[in-house]
């Protein structure tokens, strides 16, 4: 789409998108938020872009091709659900730690931080898939 | 094996084969080879399932260690772990056939992973104890043969893909909305639990209404009178390695559904819904196989008999003997490697006339025998001509409504099966007696295709034929494993310990 507006909007646009899809995939653990909402921001920030400028363009942002990010994101997804196995304990059990680093302090991380990854970019993946075929077709 | 293990791998291994698959989308021989060995692990896993159950009666795993009522329960009991071990058996069965069939466009298109998140719906179908995650893994399954289904993009694909979603959306939505009825009712939706709401529920019509909801959704999944005619519109369209797992495996996961339900949840009023379940078989007995005597085509005419089988299957749940319930599971057995080889072959014989036509093809007696051999033990399996599977399958059934002194049944089970004889004659007068039509120049001839695409037509059919034959020799021990789970079956407290006690053990979370 031809409009200059528009076009100079993404650019500060798309950062900022970006930076809010991370912000809500973080929050997600115990608000309303998550990998998939994050997943679809993403999409839609990256989404954006595509239309503005081309799908050609959108894939060089990008890198990583639609179908390797939601390959990459099932595997993320299955590995933090069998991770648990090596434990002895069922699938899909949540594994906690908690680690202290300099900047953010004391950190309570685990499994379900990983299944929401994966989900995330799951979500971007198959968001992408969708806009870049329709924009190719 | 550890247990835990074992009920989660059978639908972690598909989804890990698909993700794989995924990643080598742009590889072909990846794609084949990669396809192929995730079904020979899937088989490998639930061999050693059906081992496991086989010694310790019911496997319980509470996913994500969420108590039982609460969070999602697998249960593996014998059934389960029974219908997992047929669709391990089909799903290898079919990806090496698939390697000579499916033309590399349709692999190039996904053909693998879909196969492989079909398999994950239908064995999570079979393994869970969980209502709402049962309707889950339909969906799972539903969205892989919807895209498998008109994979290729052909007319008469699409044609047969419309019925085919409608009809089974239609079921989804009155499956959705018979779990949310039966939530509003008893507050749960874990099946051992639902169990024991449902017996002391206070108002009884109730619990039928939902009962026939229930019936509704899953018997247009397994495809029962009057809901089946998306079957037959949908099944012949699709290339044969894709038709031969639906017919192994989709409609039996409705008639698993329905056993299911009907021996666990909807048990109270058995003079009302088992006898309504009776009519039903016997109406799609019959319907079936007048509907197969009309076609002229072969995988018409095995679509019909699908129809007409589930039948069979559904007779001996209604029944709701020991010995008419073990029927119908050796029956499930029977057929699932029957019908898949049945379409194995039909396809085969397509394949040399380019069309499914009876009257197009014939003379396949002289040209091929051995496939002659294989059409003509499967299909007198089908007829359950003794020895082999069918005749024990029957036989149990009919002994199970004798016993009953249910004797309708019993003779519209008997005339049916003189149908299916009579219908299976029809294909082999018409494609292997009769001499070949003028315009045979068409008849590709299996010589003329290079030894490993003849491997991979034959090999699965062989392995087919060979359990089928194999079960009717020993069909004692089949007996034996049927019984046993037809009695953990009516045995529900059994159940309801099982997957209840293990969850108040678990309870405590750190």
């Amino acid at each position: 789409m031809d409009s200059v507006i528009l076009k100079t909007a993404v650019r500060f646009l798309l950062p900022l998108l970006l930076l809010a899809s991370i912000f809500l995939f973080l929050r997600g653990h115990n608000e309303p938020g998550g990998g998939f909402v994050g997943g679809l921001v993403a999409g839609g920030a990256i989404a954006l872009y595509a239309i503005t400028r081309s799908a050609a363009a959108a894939r060089q942002l990008v890198r990583a091709s639609p179908r390797l990010l939601i390959g990459s994101g099932l595997l993320l997804a299955l590995g933090s659900g069998l991770a648990p196995l090596f434990f002895g304990r069922p699938f899909l059990t949540a594994l906690w730690t908690t680690t202290t680093t300099a900047v953010l302090g004391e950190l309570h991380i685990g499994t379900p931080l990983l299944f929401d990854l994966g989900v995330y970019c799951v979500v971007t993946g198959v968001t992408l898939a969708f806009v870049f075929t329709l924009l190719e077709e | 094996m550890n247990a835990q293990v074992a009920v989660v791998l059978p639908i972690v291994l598909p989804l890990a084969t698909m993700t794989v698959l995924l990643l080598t989308w742009k590889s072909i021989v990846a794609q084949k080879v990669i396809g192929v060995v995730g079904s020979t692990l899937l088989l490998m896993s639930a061999t050693a399932l059906l081992w496991l159950v086989a010694r310790h009666n019911i496997l319980v795993l509470q996913v994500g260690s969420w108590p039982a009522p609460f969070g999602i329960t697998l249960v593996a009991d014998r059934l389960s772990s029974i219908m997992v071990m047929l669709a391990g058996l089909m799903a290898f069965a079919v990806s090496v056939y698939s390697l000579a069939t499916i033309d590399d466009r349709r692999v190039a298109f996904g053909f693998h992973p879909l196969v492989q998140l079909l398999l994950m719906g239908v064995c999570g179908a079979f393994l869970t104890g969980d209502l709402f995650n049962l309707y889950v893994w339909f969906e799972v399954m539903l969205i892989a043969s919807f895209v498998l289904l008109t994979l290729g993009g052909e007319r008469g694909q699409l044609e047969g893909a419309i019925k085919y979603v409608a009809l089974n959306l239609i079921s989804s939505a009155v499956f959705l909305a018979a779990i949310g009825v039966i939530y509003a009712a008893t507050g749960t939706l874990n099946m051992a639990d639902l169990a024991l709401k449902l017996r002391s529920f206070p108002d009884q019509n109730v619990v039928s209404v939902l009962a026939m909801l229930f019936l509704i959704a899953f018997g247009t999944k397994a495809a029962v009178f009057p809901l089946f005619f998306w079957l037959p519109a949908s099944y012949h369209t699709p290339p044969v390695a894709v038709s031969a797992i639906f017919a192994g495996l989709l409609t039996k996961v409705g008639v698993y559904s329905l056993m299911r339900a009907f021996t666990l949840l909807f048990v109270t009023e058995l003079e009302f819904t088992h006898n309504l379940l009776l009519l039903i078989a016997g109406l799609t007995m019959v319907t079936g196989v007048l509907g197969a005597m009309a076609q002229s085509e072969i995988r018409r005419i095995l679509s019909f008999h699908i129809v007409s089988q589930i039948g069979y299957m559904l007779m001996g749940l209604a029944l709701f003997t020991p010995l008419a319930l073990a029927g119908s599971v050796f029956y499930i057995i029977h057929h699932i490697v029957v019908k898949t080889n049945l379409f194995l072959i039909g396809g085969m014989i397509e394949q040399r006339f380019g069309t499914g036509l009876l009257a197009k093809s014939g003379g396949l007696y002289r040209s091929a025998p051995v496939l002659a051999t294989l059409f003509f033990l499967a299909a007198m399996s089908l007829a359950g001509v003794p020895p082999l599977s069918g005749f024990f399958a029957k036989m149990t059934l009919i002994r199970g409504g004798l016993e009953a002194e249910r004797y309708a049944i019993v003779v519209a089970a008997l005339v049916v099966s003189l149908l299916t004889l009579f219908s299976m004659t029809k294909i082999w007068t018409e494609a292997f007696w009769k001499p070949a039509p003028v315009d045979a120049a068409t008849d590709v001839r299996l010589g003329d295709q290079s030894w490993t695409d003849r491997f991979f037509l034959c090999g699965p059919t062989i392995l087919l034929t060979t359990i089928t034959v194999g079960i009717g020799v020993m069909a004692g021990p089949v007996m034996d494993a049927a019984l046993a789970a037809s009695e953990q079956l009516l045995d529900q407290n059994a159940y309801i310990e099982a997957v209840l006690s293990v969850g108040s053990r678990e309870s405590t979370r750190p």
